[in-house]
């Protein structure tokens, strides 16, 4: 303890008690650590991944994190207080100066600014919050476009919740219509402090099963043609009971009984791929893992789902957490892994608090634990909140941000199912992906790939918004074309012809009307030069400034760039000042587009990860479609 | 290195190479005669390879891959000088020459020539590309931090940290264009957990960290390299043998380092070594 130097600044009760709550009591804390500890995997491993809920905890308690909360957090843990804060300022959802609130502020509204919310009229929004007094935060996608425009409300010394998930179970969401109106719920919020319902600390375990029957919570509720989706809106997602009734772990007690090695190959021979964007094959990835031997091995959901436009995770997890749960067993139990984790991005309370619950009930009911299931194998999950940090979805990045480090990608080779938590063998997969699993061990891989095509078997879901009339999370079989799914998705809205549909996300590309024949699936979409990505359709019609969309895409990667390596922290920049550019003198000159090629050519080829690889995606689909303005002036430069 | 290792053979711009297993692919281009720009290498610190100016093509990978970090592999098809590579190259020097003070990167400047990296491309006469722009921190008489000249290449972090010094007194902070090397909420170096052994001047390739005898020559204008004279002695202060370098201009000890390739100090000292021909007395504070 004699090596780690800590500053003066001490904590106050309410931070302590904070600490405490989210770490626990310290007296597991190693406190006569060697200066040899802290070298190599033990820095890793002892309590540092602590540090992220320790910090959750301050910023809660306070709305900050004072330089005394953060001494006593890197006291208790045992982290030098430099990389404690290099940390926290890491993330969105932290603050490291004293903001300006009164004594009764509850909570911070975030608004997001990004493409589905930019059109959808979310700076009158911002601007009436504000013309109110409200404590206003532009964040980046929050996972609700469909509800564009969208808001959070980070809680001070009160549970953080999200207003639309207060009132869901008694107005109609999904369809109700065009999203560029204020909420209801929104007007009210910010008028004084007793207004601000938390809704996850009323919601966990009391939402009264007919209220759950009623809600719509997607556009194709309860139809016969679904699959991921089937319990959504239909089977009440806080009790397990109501999830047995309706065929809940038959999946895994099928598993079980097949065995593991049965398992694996049931899923490689399904096809199925991964939902998170890359699409590699998952039952290359569980063998992979299956086949380490001697070392604690893990498995991981990632649903820190930050892609912008994309809100398929929450709905799953806040409708049907049973299911993610379920599934993360089954793979921990083809994996032969024994330690579950889940990493949720910090602005889903609902989701985090469904599956909290579902975590809860599973283990009272003996499906987690010593022996899960009856399967003679130990497995338990761990759920942990991100604090927004786009980056943090990147799987190694992950990895760091859970282990209480920067979340810093690294290169690649070598692979998380080697080298992965606590550089330990690991498989980390998608949501999306983990519940396909459910159905394929129950049906079989051949009834699997019934649906869908050869190259692309089964269902995807879609998260449709943008001017659409029934934004909403869909579910399709793969081979379904983009003109089929936007037909679902009800006439575009407003007065405008459809100019552009953002495929897969800021991180994927736009295409044009002309695209409404391409079929989804990965070879088609790729084949074209696009891709489904994280399952983002984002409708833009010609009445919409498309030089505003491309100036905040490249705003959001510049934000999210972590900052490690010179070609992505520098050339989102770069990128970003030549899409303002543009803005402010009208068009994008010859010579500065070749600029843009230039960056866009050093962010593929020599980023370290995914997000500098494809941060020039969406604007250079946009320049080649002809979205933005070319030619005109020159430069003087 | 022992002579017993298996060999690797590899081909580097079409000539045969063959080098010990374990080798980086920086390492191999030198052994055969080809030099490759470096930042945030250093051979007495683990690869963090961010910088990705020593970027190489490899064939049968898609993106480009650090030479600095990627071991050789038997067989592996290496390209150096490909327009993909030089275009990279190019641009990371560009980057950061149009972001941070390079004056002092003296090895990057001969770089940036053989490249054609133009950083003042991004400036158009109304809308001036961003820059990194902080004052110097001058917090004691030993040494200052000028993270104007700063291009995050993590070497300071490293040799604070589990590459050296074990103290940890400085990390990255904040993210993407905004991030910085700092203390503890930017505390003042006297209040942190600093100990002034100052291996992070040791390993900043940009002279963001200097020491203060030099920050004030170069200054008042009377910093002169060419005229500096480096003799190597042993260090008196304790038992351990740390090779000292001197460095003295008109007889005056300007700075002291320590070879990086020496098996006692690796390049590291401590606070007496580094700064005893000063005075051995905590740091004053400004
Ligand atoms: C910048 C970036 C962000 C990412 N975000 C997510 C995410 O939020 N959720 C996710 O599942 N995968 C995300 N990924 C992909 C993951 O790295 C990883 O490929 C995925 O979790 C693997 O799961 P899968 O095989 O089931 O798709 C992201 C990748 C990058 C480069
Ligand atoms: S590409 Fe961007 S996000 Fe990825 S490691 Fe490099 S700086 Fe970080
Ligand atoms: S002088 Fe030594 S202890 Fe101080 S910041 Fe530099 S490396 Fe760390
Ligand atoms: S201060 Fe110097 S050593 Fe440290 S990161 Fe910056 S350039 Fe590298
Ligand atoms: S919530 Fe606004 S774009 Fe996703
Ligand atoms: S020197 Fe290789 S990445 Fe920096």
């Amino acid at each position: 303890m004699a090596d780690l130097f800590i500053g003066d600044d001490t904590a106050d009760e309410i931070e302590i008690a904070a600490v405490a709550a989210a770490v626990g009591t310290p007296t597991a804390v190693v406190r006569e650590s060697e200066r040899l500890v802290y070298g190599g995997i033990h820095r890793r491993r002892d309590h540092r991944h602590l540090l992220l809920p320790a910090l959750h905890g301050l910023q809660n308690a306070k709305g900050w994190i004072s330089p005394g909360g953060l001494n006593h957090v890197c006291e208790v843990l045992q982290v030098p207080p430099a990389e404690a804060y290099g940390v926290a300022t890491f993330y969105e959802m932290f603050r490291l100066d004293e903001p300006e609130l009164g004594p009764e502020t509850t909570h911070v509204t975030h608004v997001c600014v990004d493409a589905a919310c930019q059109i959808a009229g979310n700076e009158e929004l911002i601007a009436e919050f504000e013309a109110r007094g409200a404590h206003v935060h532009r964040s980046p996608c929050l996972g609700q476009c469909e509800r564009a425009p969208a808001q959070f409300h980070q809680g001070i010394g009160r549970p953080d919740s999200v207003p639309a998930d207060a009132v869901e179970a008694d107005t109609v969401p999904a369809d109700a219509g065009p999203a560029d109106t204020v909420p209801a719920d929104a007007v009210e919020a910010d008028a004084g402090p007793a207004d601000t319902v938390p809704a996850d600390a009323v919601e966990a375990d009391s939402v009264p099963a007919d209220a759950v029957e009623v809600a719509v919570k997607i556009p194709q509720q309860g139809g016969p043609s679904l699959r991921l989706l089937r319990n959504v809106g239909v089977v009440d997602p806080t009790s397990l009971r109501a999830y047995r009734a309706n065929g809940g772990y038959r999946a895994l007690a099928r598993a079980i009984e097949m065995g593991p090695v049965a398992v694996c190959t049931a899923v490689a021979d399904s096809g199925l791929s991964g939902r998170g964007g890359a699409a590699f094959p998952t039952g290359i990835k569980w063998r992979a893992v299956a086949a380490e031997q001697g070392r604690p091995k893990h498995v991981v959901a990632n649903c820190d789902e930050s892609e912008p436009g994309t809100f398929k995770d929450r709905v799953v997890m806040e409708q049907d957490p049973f299911a993610v749960i379920e599934s993360l067993t089954l793979a921990g139990f083809a994996t032969g892994a024994e330690n579950g984790w889940i990493y949720i991005r910090g602005e889903y309370p609902l989701a985090t608090a469904r599956l909290r619950n579902a975590v809860g009930q599973a283990r009272e009911a003996g499906l987690l634990g010593d022996d899960a299931a009856g399967s003679g194998h130990s497995f338990d999950i761990e759920i942990r909140r991100g604090a927004g940090a786009y980056i943090c979805g990147e799987e190694t990045a992950l990895f760091a941000s859970l282990e209480g480090f920067r979340g810093e990608p690294r290169s690649k080779p070598p692979f998380p199912t080697t080298h992965g938590l606590f550089s330990e063998p690991t498989a980390i997969n998608n949501p999306e992906t983990l519940i396909n699993t459910l159905d394929i061990v129950l049906n079989g891989a051949e009834d699997y790939r019934s649906r869908g095509t050869e190259r692309s078997p089964g269902t995807k879901l879609l998260c449709l918004s943008g001017r659409v009339s029934k934004p909403g999370l869909y579910e399709v079989e793969f081979g379904t074309t983009l003109g089929e799914v936007l037909e679902l998705a009800g006439p575009l809205t407003g007065s405008g012809t459809l100019a552009a549909v953002l495929m897969g996300g800021a991180a994927g590309s736009f295409v044009g009307p002309d695209a409404l024949d391409m079929p989804l699936t990965l070879e088609d979409t790729r084949e074209r030069g696009t891709t489904l990505g994280s399952g983002v359709v984002m409708a833009f019609t010609d009445e919409i400034d498309m030089v505003a969309v491309a100036v905040r895409i490249a705003e959001f990667f510049r934000n999210e760039s972590c900052g490690q390596c010179v070609p992505c922290r520098v050339g989102t920049v770069r990128q970003h000042e030549t899409m303002v550019q543009i803005q402010a003198k009208g068009s994008l000159s010859a010579q500065r587009r070749s600029l843009v090629d230039d960056i866009a050519e050093v962010m593929v080829d020599a980023s370290i990860c995914g997000l500098g690889h494809t941060a020039a995606s969406a604007i250079n689909s946009a320049i080649a479609l002809g979205l933005l303005p070319e030619g005109g002036h020159d430069d003087d430069h | 290195m022992t002579t017993t290792e298996v060999s690797v053979n590899l081909t580097i711009d079409g000539q045969a190479v063959s080098v010990p297993e374990g080798t980086s692919i920086h390492m191999a281009c030198e052994s055969a005669g080809t030099p490759t720009p470096t930042l945030c290498w250093a051979e007495n610190l683990t690869p963090v390879n961010a910088c990705r100016v020593c970027v190489v093509e490899v064939e049968g990978s898609r993106a480009l891959v650090p030479s600095c970090a990627r071991a050789v592999e038997d067989q592996m098809v290496v390209q150096t000088d490909s327009p993909r590579v030089r275009h990279s190259r190019k641009m990371v020097l560009e980057f950061l020459g149009s972001s941070v003070d390079l004056s002092q990167a003296t090895d990057l400047a001969e770089w940036m020539r053989h490249y054609g990296a133009d950083p003042d491309r991004y400036d158009q006469p109304d809308l001036p590309a961003e820059r990194i722009s902080e004052e110097p921190k001058i917090q004691d008489d030993l040494y200052i931090r000028d993270y104007d000249k700063c291009v995050l290449c993590y070497k300071c972090v490293e040799a604070c940290g589990d590459d050296a010094q074990y103290t940890f007194a400085i990390a990255v902070s904040g993210r993407g264009f905004d991030a910085r090397i700092s203390t503890e909420f930017d505390t003042v170096l006297p209040d942190s957990a600093c100990v002034y052994c100052g291996n992070c001047i040791g390993v900043c390739p940009t002279g963001a960290i200097q020491f203060k005898t030099e920050f004030d020559m170069r200054s008042a204008g009377e910093w002169r390299p060419d005229e500096q004279e480096v003799t190597t002695t042993v260090c008196s202060f304790c038992g351990v043998g740390c090779n000292l370098e001197l460095h003295t201009q008109d007889d005056q000890i300007v700075k002291v380092t320590s070879p990086a390739d020496h098996s006692v100090t690796h390049g590291h000292l401590c606070i007496k070594g580094r700064f005893g021909w000063q005075y051995v007395q905590p740091p004053t504070r400004r």
